[in-house]
């Protein structure tokens, strides 16, 4: 029976066609709605994780209190230790250490004196040492632009406007102008490596990044780093694993001035309330959305039944029984919501995959923002994408044949033959 | 014979008061003045120690600086080993810094001037400032003060001109020695920026000028003050102008 109804769902356009279109529509937009939310929340934590909270962050108390001045005169002294008695005790994160810098970037002429500076914010990240993944991660290998990713501790990486601002390129030499983590005078000679194009406003206007040892020896901060972050392998935030790793780290360390103090990412930036109200925003526009394809869908499921009004009447008059009329009908309604839905999902899906990977810049609307925000806008794939499209695509279509189909069981035999006359 | 003697006291302490009553009191442009005369000189060669309180250390930098007017400074750091060689020369309101670790000159221009200087309490800035307070500030006397038991003027002096460090500053200046003992600077919003404590005057020929200052960034909230000590001072000595080149730096 269900080859019949199919051939006839198939063969009958004004009976499917119309409905395949808008169920594909309201599932590929729903599909695509879930996606773009998704990726951009995504993308905004991962950004924040990656570059400065990660999902864990460990400072002094001294430090946390002014972190804003990035104060690396109240840094954490001895990290190799604590670092390997972090992976230790927890092992389902990477931990790195991270120095921020602040100061001047001096350009040298032939001579040997200022050409060129300019005010610069960087980082030291752990990019040298062994089987660290802190390039990837940061997303450094990806935003190169020009030359290449540092291989000795004295090469830098600027950000591509700060380097055209500059005026240098791979190989030219730059002086880093700041102070020690003792307070003394800082003076330091980099050479340019490479530079990137992060695709954050914040980040690509004045960004050096060097390895964490370039950053110790221009900072005279042996063993020591501004803070130590925690990134969980799988790089998706834990909330609850951080909580329980916060509070057992907590409870071991000392409460001194200079004692380790451990946050989690929900704790900085207001990222925490940010978290939950985005949570809040996506369901709702999400319910706002996926309610108004189920309310266009199961209209077009009512109309359709109402529509066939004739066609019911001669099936019921040729002796076929009201239930397996309405039978037949929703198994179409189910066909067409069927691959209406595969349809939908496959180009709501396309259309997420490309903005996963592609994604859309709009950076240029984002020039003098400071916030950790991607320029890009990308959208992400996630098991809500694939499911969101089946309630509006399958069920919304059923539901309204359901009930257009009622009005089957209302009709009297003795009515038809009267109705069919007209 | 007692009579005498008190008639004699009493008219001793009468006019003691009487003269000092008669004494005119000076304008606040005068004890400027008066206090530009001991501070600033035509050539100045001073040694001195920085310590700057951190919270997690104290350092001590010491140098040594030849100042030539009010516009022209040359200084090189002699200690800690670090700093040691590390070179500065201010000419009018340019200012340049030679490390020898990376054998650079660099200009310190722009934001970079309101940097601290080691790490101290002190701005580029307020080494680049021209002392001479008469000449870029009209001075208002607002009274007296006692500070550490000495009794003070108390001056307010606003800024002439546009562009200075900070538009005005409140000085207490010992009515005795004609040096300030306490200062606070203020931005133009009327924000306290800097304060300043003179702990100790030393007399230097025929003039005083004070030996242990204390600076305190108040903009920095983890400052803990920093010091600086004039070890030795000597006042116009003949200092050859190639000493103020910038080839003078890499030497």
């Amino acid at each position: 029976m269900i080859n019949f109804l199919l051939k006839g769902v198939l063969r009958d356009k004004i009976r499917s066609v119309l409905s395949l279109i808008v169920i594909f529509l309201g599932v590929m937009f729903a599909t695509m709605m879930v996606g773009l939310m998704a990726g951009i929340f995504d993308d905004f934590i991962r950004l924040n994780a990656m570059l400065d909270t990660g999902h864990l962050k460990i400072m002094t108390r001294a430090y946390d209190e002014l972190s804003d001045m990035a104060p690396n005169d109240l840094a954490i002294i001895g990290v190799d230790s604590i670092i390997s008695d972090l992976e230790e005790k927890y092992p389902d994160l990477y931990w790195t250490p991270r120095i921020k810098l602040g100061g001047l970037v001096d350009v040298p002429d032939e001579n040997g004196e200022t050409k060129n500076q300019s005010p610069a914010i960087g980082m030291g990240i752990d990019l040298l040492s062994a089987g660290s993944k802190q390039a990837e991660l940061v997303g450094i290998t990806k935003a190169l632009v020009r030359g290449r990713l540092p291989e000795l501790p004295n090469e830098a990486l600027l950000s591509e406007k700060f380097s055209q601002k500059l005026g240098v390129g791979p190989g030219d030499k730059i002086t880093l102008l700041s102070s020690t983590m003792w307070g003394s005078f800082a003076t330091y000679n980099f050479v340019v490596s490479g530079t990137l194009n992060f695709g954050i406003p914040a980040m690509d206007r004045s960004t050096m990044i060097v390895d964490i040892e370039g950053a110790r020896l221009a900072l005279d901060m042996d063993d020591a780093s501004s803070e130590i972050l925690g990134i969980f392998k799988n790089e998706l935030y834990q909330e609850r694993r951080s909580e329980e790793i916060k509070s057992d780290f907590f409870g071991r360390q000392e409460m001194s001035e200079f004692g380790l103090l451990m946050i989690q990412l929900r704790d900085q930036n207001d990222l925490g309330l940010l978290m939950d109200r985005a949570n809040i925003y996506i369901t709702f526009m999400i319910g706002i959305f996926v309610f108004l394809v189920v309310l266009v869908v199961w209209n077009f499921g009512l109309m359709n039944g109402l529509r066939r009004y004739g066609e019911i009447g001669i099936r019921l008059a040729m002796g076929e029984t009201k239930g397996h009329v309405y039978r037949t009908m929703l198994i179409e309604s189910l066909i067409i919501g069927v691959i209406g839905t595969i349809l939908g999902m496959l180009g709501g899906l396309s259309i997420v995959y490309y903005l996963q990977e592609v994604g859309i810049d709009y950076s240029d609307l984002m020039e003098g923002y400071n916030m950790l925000i991607s320029g890009v806008m990308r959208a992400r794939i996630t098991p809500g994408t694939v499911y969101v499209g089946i309630l509006p695509g399958i069920f919304a279509s059923l539901l309204g044949t359901a009930l257009a189909g009622r009005g089957i069981y209302k009709r009297e035999l003795s009515q038809l033959f009267k109705e069919l006359e007209t | 014979m007692i009579k005498t003697f008190l008639l004699l006291m009493l008219s001793i302490f009468y006019s003691g008061i009487l003269s000092a009553q008669s004494q005119p009191k000076p304008t606040a442009e005068e004890i400027i003045r008066a206090v530009d005369r001991n501070m600033s000189a035509k050539t100045t060669v001073l040694e001195s120690k920085m310590i700057v309180h951190g919270r997690r250390a104290t350092r001590t930098i010491s140098s040594k600086s030849w100042i030539l007017g009010q516009d022209t400074a040359f200084t090189e750091y002699m200690s800690p080993a670090r700093e040691k060689g590390t070179k500065m020369l201010k000419i009018g309101n340019r200012m340049w810094t030679y490390s020898p670790q990376t054998d650079r000159i660099i200009q310190i221009s722009g934001h970079m001037l309101r940097q601290s200087v080691m790490g101290s309490d002190l701005s580029y800035e307020d080494m680049m400032e021209d002392p001479k307070l008469f000449e870029r500030y009209n001075a208002v006397l607002e009274g007296d003060d006692i500070i550490d038991n000495i009794v003070c003027w108390r001056i307010l002096l606003t800024a002439r001109t546009k562009g200075l460090a900070y538009n005005s500053r409140k000085l207490w200046i010992d009515k005795e020695r004609m040096v300030p003992l306490r200062e606070e600077l203020y931005a133009k919003s009327g924000k306290l920026i800097k304060s300043l404590r003179i702990t100790e005057v030393m007399k230097v020929g025929d003039r005083w000028y004070p030996r242990i200052w204390i600076f305190k960034d108040e903009l920095k909230s983890n400052s803990m003050g920093t010091e600086w000590i004039v070890d030795k001072i000597e006042f116009d000595l003949n200092i050859p102008e190639k000493r103020f080149s910038k080839s003078g730096l890499r030497k």
